[in-house]
């Protein structure tokens, strides 16, 4: 049970959103900016950024729903997200995203874990600054939607069909406030 | 020196806002929402929060700002602010502010750290859904503020004097994309 009276039976962070739309606005937005809007990296790269984190802080609801996402945006290639997921190293994922994704590990621990080697590796594997800023910012986001949504002991469905389900309106749709949906 | 180019005349975050200001418009307003509302914890409630848990992460723009924020609410006092980032338990606070700062320090460290008890004393000390929900946002979105600072080792002035004129800053206008756009403040002497 959620440690706040939350709608009952609405998961995650849109339980969350709509007990407090004031502050669920701005944090659907940055949503929306940082993994909808311009950036050098694909939405599926980004998703998949997002996955990354939300397994290393062990957040079911956003890890499994953020995967869900990619593999939906990856189409034929969804099985690079399971592997990214199971073991980073010995994924089939490109070199550079690879570079990123460390960034993006580094930056889950703690800010200041992100040494010169590891922004000179990412580099050397053609990432650009760009990509390194979105790629530090996904995952400070994820240090904070994880967070919030364990922080507060919101519910977390356990069916994986339900997930295939949001990932797929997450890829479609995009982050918008549940009480402007139907 | 930060990881990426930014313009080296900006201080801690606001570089990375000048970068991406398309990321900070809704950053900015987060931290509106979080922090520039009296609605069930004040401001400087609110700037306590942010500052002691962006001294737990060992960001020290942040807590620096922060801080400095805090103290422009709380009509000076430096040392309030000090020990409550430091050792809130021992602080001249209310309790219950003192059980919303233990939450906070749970979520700082991954959210599963909050417990139904902690949960429970601060709910006997009279905090709300209201105020339990706002200080675990504010703590998680501080995890957030914290690593894109330091992730990007963005530029941290030394000089703790030009703290208070950024804070003054913050405590008339708020945040907001004008913390990059508008000419930054500078000590007289400078």
């Amino acid at each position: 049970m959620a440690h706040i009276q939350v709608p009952e039976d609405v998961p995650g962070i849109r339980s969350l959103v709509m007990f407090r739309p004031e502050t669920g606005k701005p944090l659907y937005d940055l949503a929306q900016v940082l993994l909808r809007g311009e950036s050098p990296l694909t939405q599926a790269e980004r998703e998949l950024i997002a996955a990354y984190v939300s397994n290393r802080n062990e957040t079911m609801f956003c890890m499994m729903s953020h995967a869900a996402a990619s593999r939906h945006l990856y189409g034929n290639d969804k099985n690079i997200v399971d592997d990214v997921l199971k073991d980073l190293q010995h994924s089939q994922v490109s070199d550079k995203l690879k570079a990123l994704l460390n960034i993006a590990g580094k930056v889950q621990i703690l800010g200041k874990e992100v040494t010169e080697e590891d922004i000179a590796d990412a580099r050397k594997q053609g990432a650009n600054d760009r990509e390194i800023h979105d790629t530090v910012l996904i995952a400070a986001a994820f240090s904070m939607y994880n967070r919030y949504v364990d922080g507060l002991a919101s519910f977390t469905p356990t069916d994986e069909k339900e997930y295939e389900a949001m990932g797929k309106r997450m890829a479609e749709n995009g982050y918008v406030l549940p009480n402007n949906q139907k | 020196m930060p990881h990426i180019n930014v313009d080296e005349n900006l201080p801690g975050i606001r570089a990375l806002m000048a970068f991406s200001p398309e990321t900070a418009t809704p950053m900015g307003e987060l931290a509106n929402a979080l922090l520039r509302t009296n609605e069930v914890l004040s401001m400087a409630e609110r700037e306590l929060i942010a500052a002691h848990v962006s001294y737990l992460n060992d960001c020290f723009y942040c807590q620096q700002s922060h801080g400095a924020i805090a103290v422009c609410y709380l009509d000076g006092n430096n040392d309030l602010v000090e020990q409550v980032k430091r050792d809130y338990v021992n602080a001249d606070i209310p309790d219950k502010l003192k059980a919303l700062l233990a939450i906070a320090g749970s979520v700082q460290k991954g959210g599963k750290y909050v417990t139904p008890e902690q949960i429970e004393v601060a709910r006997k000390l009279g905090a709300t859904d209201k105020e339990i929900h706002d200080t675990v946002l504010i703590a998680a979105a501080f995890c957030m503020f914290n690593r894109y600072v330091d992730g990007l080792a963005a530029n941290t002035p030394t000089d703790l004097a030009s703290y208070p004129l950024r804070a003054k800053q913050i405590a008339e206008k708020g945040y907001g994309n004008h913390i990059f756009s508008s000419k930054q403040p500078v000590p007289e002497n400078a």
